[in-house]
């Protein structure tokens, strides 16, 4: 009895394929990868049960050694099971990607985008006039107590300077950081 | 004959609702009857239990008669069944919040009937998840809690929802894997997944593997749980799923992670040899999620950012790995289930009432519905940690565990954790300055059902039907019962901190766990603390 290196470098490969497949962008090709993946970790199962040994029959006349180790055998049966039932989801969620898409690969999150393009500035937090919300409105004051002079108001944006007007404007729907929702409102 | 013989009957009654709701799949009425009626079944049956381990005391069933460490075990302890309780009331309530909405909005689409046996065997695979006293069904508790979010996160199959779901899957099953290829090497290096056993085996081997297998699973179920460098999934895939969906998510999913962890750590792999490792995670999970908290205006995505920024929290007591900090730890687990889930859903209420859970479109609903104001401010108030709420104590608890620890490292987990407080308080307040404050025609574009006369804030108009419910009792009822949970929390604060922490020396001591499994004679070992052999 020896350690069947076949089934080990078997495992190995699959595994390599497997990382490899998962890294695409087609959602089939992740599929794939996923299920290479199952099946080296259920090799690898198989691998610690030990050396191969006779079928786990109870017999008296057996030596105990000669015997295969089942317990693996039950993990792998289950794990396989597990995958199935996985496998067969994801194809369902992939067919629907391509119903609703027309593509087979992951999608950007379009909220991320959103937040990631957003301007630092905030038209209510930040604007050197604060946008009034209050009932007692501060109409004479700067943010610094200061009188208001007659040169509009900045703000640093971008690393450029431009009117805070303006920078409110950009929060405002229509202008080129606030991508629009599926639903039209602003997601 | 225990009272502990009947905690398979957790795992059972659940299952038993999904085969019957599934065969009522056309008749709604019957099934939200027989879901709810079993759920609240399994609910008392925990209480029992955790009445039962309440004073100490652990207990284990051996399922079919297969004696352990073969066959496999559920093991009930304190730690457990409050998981167990915490867990199931918590589901509960979300599924009556669900069945209101349902109700309100009379869908009676296909994949609306498939929520109600989904639903069950979630809560089935959470609660196989607690008891299981074997690694290998802690994995199949798991795989059944996945599957079925999987089906749950992409109910009705709309753009946004395949889109998140999609990496949601991907993400879970690559950490399956992972747990299951720690399954294998632990089982190729000892003989044996029963966690008893585990305890006693692992002790033996030498350090080099047990780091190794140590990692391995921490990673499996840090991926699982939301920690740092492994939560960049959640805020991505959470806030797309139906509000009740993602309210059970968030409260009860990395829990299991996070119990796991708590598991790892104590009965397999005691000492410190990660302990720094896990504190530097800690305190990143904390600071990083809460600063991405800020940087959002939809609320769910800033609740999903806090959620991820509070798992810190836990870790951070996990990591001290004193009875008081594992003591906050538990008590901490307990708290943000209820507080995360009743935000989640009293989210769910501000969509349907303001048109859209987006700071940006919110304004004025402190006036429109006092009511929503009030459930939205307690639970809001609790997670930021403001005395006198059980938020506030369990932070305090860990803050003193920290300290009585006291090198760098925890006093810097200390500081970190009162900043993450604080820009907690600062995110849930912004909210509440903009969706509940400000004046509806202060709002950017506010949703047009705000600026309408309000006369009746029960009813409003939406697009394509009228006279729908905005705010239906039983979805206000049961996000109240929640709050009221949350307060209780707070009320009984001194009796559960008690268990929480005679819990945690028991898992800190192993000695009842093992016993109880393997028998009284089980050769127990000694703490390997410090790392040392």
């Amino acid at each position: 009895m020896s350690v069947n290196l076949t089934l080990l470098t078997v495992m190995g490969a699959l595994y390599a394929c497997g990382i490899y497949l998962i890294l695409e962008r087609s959602l089939t090709r992740v599929l794939l990868g996923l299920m290479l993946l199952a099946n080296a970790t259920n090799l690898l199962i198989l691998a610690t049960g030990g050396y191969a040994g006779l079928a786990p029959f109870f017999s008296k006349d057996t030596d105990p050694h000669a015997y295969n180790d089942p317990l693996p055998q039950a993990l792998i049966l289950t794990s396989i099971v597990i995958s199935f039932a996985v496998t067969a989801f994801m194809l369902g969620i992939i067919y629907r990607t391509w119903v609703l898409a027309r593509q087979d690969e992951i999608q950007d999150d379009v909220e991320d985008r959103r937040v990631a393009a957003t301007p630092s500035f905030d038209a209510e937090d930040d604007a050197v006039i604060p946008v009034e919300t209050s009932e007692f409105p501060l109409t004479m004051l700067g943010s610094d107590g200061t009188g208001v002079t007659d040169s509009p108001a900045t703000v640093r944006a971008g690393g450029k300077t431009i009117l805070a007007e303006d920078a409110a404007l950009e929060e405002k729907p229509g202008s080129a950081n606030v991508v629009p929702g599926p639903e039209g409102g602003v997601k | 004959m225990s009272i502990a013989s009947f905690a398979p009957l957790a795992v059972v009654l659940p299952i038993l609702g999904a085969a019957l709701t599934f065969l009522l799949i056309r008749h709604s009425h019957a099934q939200r009857a027989v879901s709810i009626a079993l759920l609240s079944l399994t609910l008392l049956l925990e209480c029992w239990l955790l009445a039962s381990v309440w004073g100490g005391g652990t207990e284990a069933v051996n399922i079919g008669g297969w004696l352990p460490p073969w066959g496999i075990v559920l093991v009930v302890d304190q730690f457990s069944s409050l998981m167990l309780v915490v867990s199931s009331a918590v589901s509960l309530a979300v599924l009556v919040y669900a069945t209101g909405q349902g109700m309100a909005d009379g869908d009676r689409d296909a994949p609306v009937s498939i929520f109600h046996p989904t639903y069950l065997i979630l809560v089935a695979g959470v609660s196989n998840a607690f008891l299981s006293g074997d690694l290998f069904n802690l994995y199949v508790g798991f795989e059944i809690l996945l599957t079925a979010s999987y089906v749950l996160m992409t109910l009705g199959g709309t753009g946004p929802r395949i889109r998140a779901g999609v990496t949601y899957v991907v993400v879970s099953v690559v950490s399956s894997v992972l747990f299951l290829i720690a399954i294998a090497m632990i089982y190729g290096a000892t003989g044996t997944i029963n966690m008893a056993d585990l305890a006693i085996k692992l002790a033996e081997l030498d350090q080099g593997t047990k780091t190794l297998l140590h990692v391995m699973l921490l990673v499996a179920f840090g991926i699982k749980a939301a920690v740092f460098p492994l939560s960049f999934w959640l805020p991505d895939s959470y806030p797309t799923a139906p509000a009740p969906v993602t309210a059970v998510f968030a409260g009860l999913l990395t829990k299991v992670g996070v119990y796991a962890m708590v598991r790892t750590e104590t009965l397999l792999f005691p000492g410190d040899s990660l302990n720094s490792a896990l504190m530097v995670a800690a305190l990143l999970t904390m600071v990083v999620g809460i600063l991405g908290a800020l940087a959002q205006s939809d609320i769910k995505r800033l609740l999903s950012f806090t959620l991820v920024s509070h798992i810190g929290y836990m870790v951070f007591g996990l990591a001290l790995s004193s009875v008081a900090g594992l003591g906050a730890a538990v008590f901490y687990v307990a708290h943000h289930i209820t507080i995360q889930t009743s935000l989640f859903l009293v989210t769910g209420l501000i969509e349907r009432r303001g048109g859209s859970s987006s700071v940006d479109r919110l304004a004025g609903l402190a006036k429109l519905s006092p009511l929503l104001g009030l459930l939205f401010f307690v639970p809001a108030m609790n997670l930021a940690g403001i005395p006198p709420f059980s938020g506030f104590l369990g932070k305090l608890g860990l803050m003193q565990a920290g300290i009585g620890l006291g090198t760098p490292l925890a006093y810097a987990l200390v500081i970190g954790g009162v900043v993450t407080s604080l820009l907690t308080l600062l995110a849930v307040a912004r909210v509440w300055n903009r969706a509940f404050w400000r004046k509806p025609e202060d709002a950017e574009h506010p949703d047009p059902v705000l600026l309408a006369e309000a006369k009746d804030s029960a009813t409003g108009h939406r697009a394509g039907k009228t006279n729908v419910t905005l705010l239906p009792r039983t979805m206000v009822g049961s996000t109240l019962g929640l709050v009221v949970l949350g307060v209780a929390l707070t009320v009984f604060a001194g009796p559960l901190f008690e268990l929480a922490n005679q819990s945690a020396a028991t898992m800190l001591d192993r000695s009842a766990y093992i016993e109880s499994v393997l028998g009284e004679n089980a050769p127990v070992p000694g703490l390997a603390m410090g790392g040392g052999k």
